[in-house]
């Protein structure tokens, strides 16, 4: 079977500095990889060059086995109505409504009719926890937790069948996190799509990930199932997942 | 040496600026002959742009109609042509003032909002939100405000001559003391249609250039709240040097004869 995704050997650099440095990695469909590292590790950018919103230098990037790597617009285009993503940010539309938002890509994308995306829409929000009262606001009005639901309900509106969320519980209470959390694995169980998580946090990333990977200095150290991430006799990875200062990651500081 | 260097890069640095400019153009314009369009959008852009510059742009010509006819009634009284203000009037605010004026007070309002917009979208990664959902952010936010900017400025220039002339009107006929019907004909007397159909082009082309700046400056705006700044501030300062640029040269396309 092909993997769903499909990276090797990508290298991505900014001027002199390495960001990727030789990604490989394959991703069967239905499972959830979730990447750990620490902030500059290269996690946004890996998830922002099989997106096609950043272009890496060399190696191969295939979706459902088609090379993605230098794809026309169109084609792009094509291939990422495949996609959902749950930006850090949220990344919400401020000028259109909450419903808006949500319907964006069935509105724009799909050309689907307003009161049918509308529908489409209030369900998504009902799915993530949110009354209909809510989607006549703008996102402005929305305290964090609930951008990151609407950002949620956006993400999964078109029932994509790969999905990447871009560090989705930070900046959030932990109990607000954990129901983010709950929410991602039912709708990525519920649509059955294959999904791709970037985090620095642990509780997270337990309890989402089938598979975890650690990203340092552009590199894949570790990839293996979530449940073996404490046996993983990798030095980089205990440091990470004990929150240690000592260890082989040493943060440039100046002292 | 050094500075035949410093001169050098100076000069790649201009280049590789106006090269990226060029593509952006050409990207957004194909983007905006190329369907899908966006009515939505640009019927929102129309209104912003046209609809709510209009008290400024309509104050603007007022002004400058009214001290159109003083200056020139001055002017003219020293050699005892005061006869030829309402030409005068109405030749300035067509050909000139009423494109370049109105060109600038947009720039500032539209030019600054539409950088600032986009560029917080930027930064916020609202533009790349856009393409993950499948839409062309070119489509989607640049081509709607160039229609926007090439069709509503000159409807805006066309206004403002209009009230620039009852400017000039007012003040001729209440403070200078020309007969009314005299100042009205004496408007009409000299004036061709070349004179505001230049002034429209112009308004065409300066609204297509407060469109790009803006966009092109907010599209590229980077790093956070300072970023968004820097942007809007290039974004009116290279409008407003392109405008005074491209009115010299359509000027000259016009009546160098």
């Amino acid at each position: 079977m092909t993997p769903k995704i499909q990276l090797t050997d990508v290298h991505k650099s900014f001027g002199p500095k390495k960001v990727l440095d030789g990604i490989t990695v394959d991703l069967p469909a239905g499972q959830s990889l979730v990447v750990i590292g620490g902030s500059g590790s290269g996690k946004s950018v890996l998830l922002k060059c099989i997106l096609g919103l950043m272009r890496p230098e060399t190696g191969s990037i295939k979706i459902d086995g088609e090379e993605v790597v230098g794809l026309p617009q169109r084609e792009r285009e094509r291939v990422l109505r495949k996609f959902g993503m749950l930006f850090q940010g949220g990344a919400l539309f401020d000028s259109l409504t909450v419903w808006e938002n949500v319907a964006f890509g069935l509105i724009q994308g799909q050309r689907m009719r307003r009161a049918e995306a509308r529908e489409r829409a209030l369900a998504k929000l009902a799915a993530v926890g949110l009354a209909a009262d809510v989607a006549e606001l703008w996102p402005a009005e929305l305290s964090g937790g609930m951008q990151k639901r609407v950002a949620l309900a956006r993400a999964i509106a078109s029932e994509p069948e790969i999905i990447f969320f871009d560090e989705p519980t930070t900046g959030l209470d932990p109990i607000m996190a954990d129901v983010i959390n709950n929410l991602i694995v039912d709708c990525v169980k519920q649509l059955g799509a294959t999904t791709i998580s970037i985090t620095h946090d642990m509780h997270s990333a337990r309890k989402i990930a089938d598979r975890m990977a650690m990203i340092y200095k552009g590199r894949l150290t570790w990839v293996g199932p979530a449940a073996e991430i404490d046996a993983s006799g990798n030095p980089y990875v205990d440091q990470f997942i004990h929150g240690r200062a000592e260890g082989p990651i040493t943060m440039e500081l100046r002292r | 040496m050094p500075l035949v260097a410093a001169a050098g890069r100076l000069f790649l640095t201009f280049l590789a600026a106006a090269g990226r400019l060029t593509a952006f153009t050409a990207v957004a314009v194909s983007n905006a002959f190329l369907p899908p369009s966006y009515p939505r959008q640009i019927a929102r852009q129309m209104f912003e742009i046209g609809y709510l510059s209009l008290p400024v742009v309509g104050l603007t010509a007022i002004f400058t109609g009214m001290v159109l006819a003083l200056q020139s009634h001055t002017g003219f009284a020293r050699f005892a042509a005061e006869g030829a203000v309402a030409t005068v009037v109405v030749l300035s605010m067509t050909r000139e003032l009423g494109p370049v004026l109105a060109g600038l007070m947009v720039a500032g309002r539209v030019g600054a909002a539409m950088a600032a917009e986009i560029g917080t979208m930027r930064v916020t990664e609202q533009i790349d939100a856009l393409t993950t959902l499948s839409t062309n952010p070119y489509k989607y936010l640049i081509a709607p405000r160039l229609i926007a900017g090439l069709l509503m400025l000159p409807l805006l220039v066309l206004v403002a001559d209009v009230i620039g002339v009852f400017g000039g009107y007012l003040i001729g006929t209440y403070k200078l003391g020309f007969n009314p019907a005299t100042y009205i004909s004496r408007t009409w007397e000299f004036l061709e249609p070349v004179d505001v159909f230049s002034g429209l082009v112009k308004a065409a082309v300066f609204g297509f250039l407060i469109s790009l700046m803006g966009c092109y400056h907010g599209f590229h705006s980077k790093g956070g709240a300072q970023g968004v700044g820097a942007a809007t501030t290039t974004a009116v300062v290279s409008a407003s040097i392109l405008i005074l640029t491209f009115n010299y040269i359509i000027t000259e396309l016009f009546f160098a004869r």
